[in-house]
Parts: structure tokens; C-alpha cells; sequence
């Protein structure tokens, strides 16, 4: 096992938990100021992947796909929570699980429905295509540094907008007490409005980024949605910072597990039951995770007390 | 849209059923992330159907959703208040496992139009289930044979971590033979490939083989292509089909894959096959377009000679084989699986489309290693 292999993995790890901080600072964001659970997270993920692929197929620029994916999700987002999730913030957990449940089903049927049942093709940008050799002899492929490079970079814009803006100062003080700010004045509808369109037009971003070296197909926004809520849980539900945090965790964790646990396992026994359970326990590592973190603090690492 | 086109195609049939002497209840997966394949598996069956211009044959087509759960009510309903004959259509083998067995206890036919596990070709083989498509071993033996071939040394092989997966690197490795640089079980629905990437990479592999259908195929090759590693690449033909291949774009370009079928193969079937799909759908067949073909021309093919309700009649007249199948030479093993050839393809770009050509044979004339498990 070499030290090139070990860095290249956690790079591997540090992007996917990076695009994962994406997705899951939208659906705390989201569930921090609201107190909503948004199920149909997942499917502006889809959404953003699926314009980012149908502007990149009209007009061969990247560029363009990634603004039509943010637009497309942000849109979508403002859509369903003025006609749907709006009647939702008083009523308790269950019914908005299965309100936005139901809106999975009607995203994903209304794409089928647009885009057919094949999945659509969307390719990295020429620019960004092949790999680059990193200091130490490391050959990475150039789009995943981007990816890194442009989910922290989007991370330290949502600091900025909510540690140094008023909307920031809003967003924070809706968490906090959303009768005392619509008293003081500020246009709660709005903001909610515009809280979810910037989590749906986050979701949307990571959906194209991602879109481009995975399958942009109905349906794949749910798995994501899984770990994005496993991200929020070990964070701390409503907490941008812890997002960010669990969202590296959950994308090491998933990653390195993975490859060294088959490995590990090799040195005690023989190698195909050794991958075999390797893989499997690999597969609950993040639930681990979850549950170790749980024990620890219950209410997530940066989570209000309950 | 095509919900409503298929209603009426439904109902176009029920209506001109009336006086069906067979009803067949076709089950497969219409919605959801694998609907691609079932809807290509329906268009596959219909078409044979409708060319036979035949109205002794009514079809009833229900959607699965992918759910072993709901195929089983599915089935239920169309055995107990359809009164179906004959059943078909399932992709899954999981879905499979969970239909057949009951279907054929209760004296139905049961189809293959894909899903063949292991288990249903040795000790629970059943004189009433047929799998015209393939026994699930056949194309990764086929893999494993032309890997063989090409004299690869040290092959890094994948699959998910699921039944079928392990079924595939076992097939893999019955005709391979050589060594393994590495041996590695994903998450059946992972989407991210970077991890194993770099594993081949400093694995010192001489080549890949990779059994990763539908969406998992298309990221493992959009990654693979862009990390650098520039080994040859094997897989089964389900990463390759003609609906994923067009997601998948420049990245699939010259892979090798095994197939049962391809588009080009040289046969009046075929021929025919291929042109009256593209004018009826407007787009190429899929090998589960061929597949789902094939098992609606054997059903014909035994309703010609033997009625439904006698058992052993209608088994002698499907396990004759006796239709033009569009892969050429074509029969059945004691065990009711096929015997045929397994050839190599290669990916191609014809035009603006992405597609396969065939490149030769890596097994002819073959069967599957469970035929002597199989007591009927």
C-alpha cells in the first residue's frame, strides 16, 4: 500500500464529501430556518443535472449548463415551496415526509415524461478533461480538483453570506425565533422563498458537477438524499458549519473504509471471503459513523441542544 | 405519453382478444432508474406480436416499479383474476427469484426475457420455465474466454456487491484462468468509481473486466476514461446497450464487450428484426429488445403446435425452438437454457450513434455449467 495510493484516495474522499457539502447544506439550510424535512431534495439534484445536460447538448458550453442548472433548480425550488411546501412549515413532520415524497414522485415522472427513460449524456468541459500529474508523482484527473476547488470555494461564499450579510443576519435570526423577526418587520414569506430556492439552486449545482462524470439518469438524486441526510444528522441538524464538517467525514469515511477495510481484512483471512465481508461492512460504515457520533453527541457535533 | 400509448395498445389488444385462446401476462420494469430496459424488452415482445398479426394472443403488460414486492402482487393478480397462461417480461433476477418458482408450482409457463439466475437453471430447474435469453453466467464465461484469448495476465475485476454480481465474477473466472490483480465487490447503485480507479492503477493490472449495469456502467466508464489508466477494458454487454451507450459517449469507444446478440449479425431474422423496430420506434434495438423479439416468436412458435392447457405438450412444442431467432443458431439444453454462440463486440461510432459491431466468437454453441444440477 503506497503513500501515492493513500493521497489519491483522500483526495477521492475529500471531493466526494465536498460535492455531498453541496447537497447537504441546502437540506439543513432548509430544515434549520424552516424546520422542514425536504425528502424532494434530491430531486432538484436531478433537476440541476438534467438542464445542465440539455443546455450542454443545445450549446456544447459548460459554462452555460452550470448557470441553466443553478436557474433550473433555483426555479423549481421557488415553485414548489410557493405552491406546496409553503402549506407545510405548521404541519408536523409526517405530512411534510409525505408531501415531499409524493413531489419525488412527480419530479421524477415529469422528467421521464420530458426527457424519455435513456439517460442523458453530459462530459466534463475539454478544458478540464484528462488528469494532471500533482506534486509527488500523482496523476488525479483535473475535473475532481476542480470540484474540490469549487465546492469550497461555494462553502466559503455561504459563510460569508451568512456570517457577514443582513440575509445572513435573517437567516440566522429566523432559526432562532420566527415569530420575533416577522414581528420586527422582515417578510418571512420571502425569506423562506428565497432560503429554499438557494438550497434547491445548491442541490442543482452539485447535480451538474457530479452529472458530468456520472449518469445523468431519472432517479438519481436519491441515493445522494440518503447521505445528505446522514451528513446533517452527524453535523447537527441546521448547522451550515457542521454540514461542512460531516459532509468530509461521511466522504472520507465512505472512501477510505472502502478500500483499506477488504485490505485489512486480508491479513487475518483469505481474500475472497475478506473482500466479501470487507465490501459489506464498508457498506455500513457511514451508518456506524452516524451512530458512534450519536452516542457521543445526540444532538449532532455543532447541533443546538435539544 | 407513452403510459397513454400503452393503454391503448392494451386496450386495442383486450378488445381484439375476445377471442384469445392464450393470454400472456408480460411483467417488467416500466418506471423508475431501470425502465429503459423493460420498456425496450416490452417494444422487443409487442413487435414480434403484432407482425404475427395474430388475434389468438392477448398480452397484458404491468409495470414492476423494480420491486420484487410489487412483482409478486402482479403476478398474483394476473394468475388468479386474469387467468393468464403464460408469464414473461421480468429483468431482475431478484424479481425473478421472487415470481417464477410460485408461478411454475401453480402449472403456469414462465418466459425468460432476461433475468436467468443460477438457481433456477441447476437443482430448481422446472419443465415448465424456459429463459430464452441467456443462462446469467453466459456473457461474463464469455468475458473470461476472450480475456483468455488476448492472453491477458493479470486482470483487476469488479462487480456489485449482490448475487448477480458474484455469479459474474464467478462466470469470469470458469474461462479466464490467469491471475488476478485484484478482486473488488462495489455498492450495487455506487455512482463514484474513484476510488477503484486508483486501485487498478497501482495494482500493476494488465486489463479490467467490469459487470456494472445500467447507471453504474456509465460513471465507472466516464471516470475511467478520464483518470489516465490506459488498460484494455472487458465487460458483458449490459454496460453497453444500445440505451446507455449514447450517455456514455467517446469514453466507450473501442471497448470489448460479450453479447448474444448484436446488431449486425448476419441473419434474415436479424435483418428484419432491426429494420422493422427503427421504423416502428424511431431508434436501434437493444439486446432486451431482441430478447423480449425472440421469446414472443418461440411463444408463437408453440402456440402453432400444441395447446396451452396440455403441459406437456406446449413444453415439447417451446422446447423445440423451433422459430427464427434473430441470434442465429439457436436451441435449448436439458436444462432449458440456450445453447448458442457468445460473441465479442466492439464499440463503434456509425454516424452521429454509438453503437456495437461484431469482432469474432469467444464461445460457440454454448450452454451453462448447471445443466447437470437440473433434475426435471
Amino acid at each position: 500500500m503506497s503513500t501515492i495510493l493513500i493521497i489519491e484516495q483522500m483526495l477521492n474522499g475529500l471531493q466526494s464529501g465536498v460535492m455531498l457539502f453541496l447537497m447537504a447544506a441546502g437540506l439543513t439550510l432548509i430544515f434549520g430556518v424552516m424546520g422542514l424535512i425536504n425528502l424532494a431534495h434530491g430531486s432538484l439534484y436531478m433537476v440541476g443535472a438534467f438542464a445542465a445536460a440539455a443546455v450542454a447538448g443545445l450549446t456544447g458550453s459548460f459554462v452555460l449548463a452550470l448557470m441553466a442548472a443553478l436557474v433550473a433548480a433555483a426555479l423549481a425550488g421557488a415553485v414548489i415551496e410557493i405552491l406546496v411546501i409553503r402549506r407545510l412549515y405548521d404541519s408536523d413532520h409526517l405530512d411534510q415526509v409525505l408531501a415531499t415524497f409524493a413531489l419525488i414522485l412527480i419530479f421524477s415522472e415529469g422528467t421521464r415524461w420530458v426527457f424519455g427513460s435513456f439517460p442523458l449524456f453530459l462530459d466534463i468541459p475539454d478544458a478540464l478533461s484528462g488528469p494532471v500529474t500533482l506534486p509527488g508523482g500523482i496523476e488525479y484527473p483535473l475535473y475532481r480538483l476542480a470540484l474540490i476547488v469549487a465546492g469550497l470555494l461555494v462553502g466559503v461564499g455561504l459563510w460569508v453570506l451568512i456570517e457577514r450579510t443582513r440575509l445572513g443576519i435573517q437567516i440566522r435570526a429566523g432559526e432562532n425565533d420566527r415569530e420575533m423577526i416577522a414581528a420586527l418587520g422582515v417578510d418571512i414569506s420571502k425569506l423562506y422563498t428565497l432560503v429554499f430556492a438557494l438550497g434547491a439552486a445548491l442541490a442543482g449545482l452539485a447535480g451538474a458537477l457530479v452529472g458530468a462524470i456520472q449518469s445523468v439518469q431519472v432517479g438519481m438524486g436519491e441515493p445522494v438524499l440518503i447521505l445528505a441526510f446522514v451528513v446533517i444528522v452527524i453535523g447537527g441538524i441546521g448547522s451550515i458549519k457542521g454540514a461542512f464538517i460531516g459532509a468530509l467525514l461521511v466522504g472520507l469515511t465512505d472512501t477510505l473504509v472502502g478500500i483499506f477495510l477488504p485490505e485489512l481484512l486480508k491479513l487475518f483471512m483469505d481474500a475472497a471471503p475478506a473482500t466479501s465481508a470487507g465490501s459489506a461492512i464498508a457498506s455500513m460504515s457511514i451508518y456506524i459513523l452516524m451512530s458512534l457520533v450519536l452516542i457521543w453527541r445526540p444532538s449532532g457535533l455543532f447541533g443546538a441542544r435539544a | 405519453m407513452k403510459k397513454l400509448m400503452l393503454a391503448t395498445a392494451a386496450a386495442a389488444l383486450a378488445t381484439s382478444g375476445a377471442l384469445a385462446d392464450v393470454k400472456v401476462g408480460m411483467i417488467t420494469t416500466l418506471s423508475g432508474g431501470g425502465a429503459s430496459l423493460g420498456i425496450d424488452t416490452r417494444d422487443g415482445f409487442m413487435l414480434a406480436i403484432e407482425a404475427a398479426g395474430r388475434d389468438d394472443v392477448e398480452v397484458v403488460i404491468e409495470d414492476d416499479q423494480r420491486k420484487p414486492d410489487i412483482a409478486v402482487q402482479l403476478a398474483d393478480k394476473m394468475i388468479q383474476s386474469e387467468k393468464v397462461d403464460v408469464l414473461t417480461g421480468i429483468v431482475w433476477s431478484n424479481l425473478a427469484m421472487a415470481v417464477v418458482p410460485a408461478a411454475t408450482a401453480q402449472g403456469l409457463f414462465y418466459l425468460s426475457t432476461n433475468a436467468a439466475p443460477a438457481q433456477l437453471a441447476g437443482k430448481g430447474c422446472n419443465a415448465n420455465y424456459f429463459a430464452v435469453s441467456y443462462q446469467n453466467d453466459n456473457l461474463h464465461e464469455g468475458a473470461g474466454a476472450y480475456a483468455a484469448n488476448e492472453g491477458f495476465k493479470n486482470t483487476f475485476i469488479l462487480a456489485p456487491n449482490y448475487p448477480a454480481g458474484h455469479d459474474s465474477l464467478t462466470g469470469f473466472k470458469r474461462y479466464y484462468g490467469g491471475e488476478l490483480a485484484g478482486e473488488v465487490y462495489t455498492k450495487l447503485g455506487q455512482t463514484d468509481y474513484a476510488a477503484e480507479i486508483a486501485q487498478i492503477r497501482a495494482s500493476g493490472a494488465d486489463s479490467v473486466f467490469f459487470f456494472l449495469p445500467g447507471g453504474m456502467g456509465i460513471s465507472f466508464l466516464k471516470q475511467y476514461a478520464d483518470s489516465g489508466v490506459d488498460l484494455p477494458v472487458v465487460g458483458p454487454a449490459f454496460s453497453f446497450d444500445q440505451g446507455i451507450l449514447q450517455a456514455v459517449g467517446e469514453a466507450a469507444l473501442g471497448v470489448k464487450n460479450s453479447s448474444t446478440w448484436s446488431k449486425d449479425l448476419d441473419n434474415a431474422a436479424n435483418a428484419t428484426f432491426v429494420a422493422d423496430f427503427q421504423q416502428k420506434y424511431d431508434r436501434l434495438p437493444s439486446i432486451y429488445a431482441a430478447q423480449g423479439y425472440d421469446t414472443a416468436n418461440l411463444l408463437l412458435s408453440a402456440i402453432d403446435k400444441a395447446d396451452v392447457n396440455d403441459d406437456a405438450a406446449f413444453a415439447e412444442a417451446l422446447k423445440a425452438a423451433d422459430f427464427a431467432s434473430v441470434r442465429g443458431a439457436f436451441s435449448f439444453a436439458a436444462n432449458n437454457h440456450p445453447i448458442q454462440n457468445v460473441y465479442v463486440r466492439e464499440v463503434i461510432k456509425e454516424g452521429d450513434i454509438y453503437t456495437n459491431k461484431i469482432v469474432g466468437t469467444a464461445l460457440e454453441n454454448h450452454a451453462n455449467a448447471y445443466v447437470d444440477d437440473c433434475k426435471m
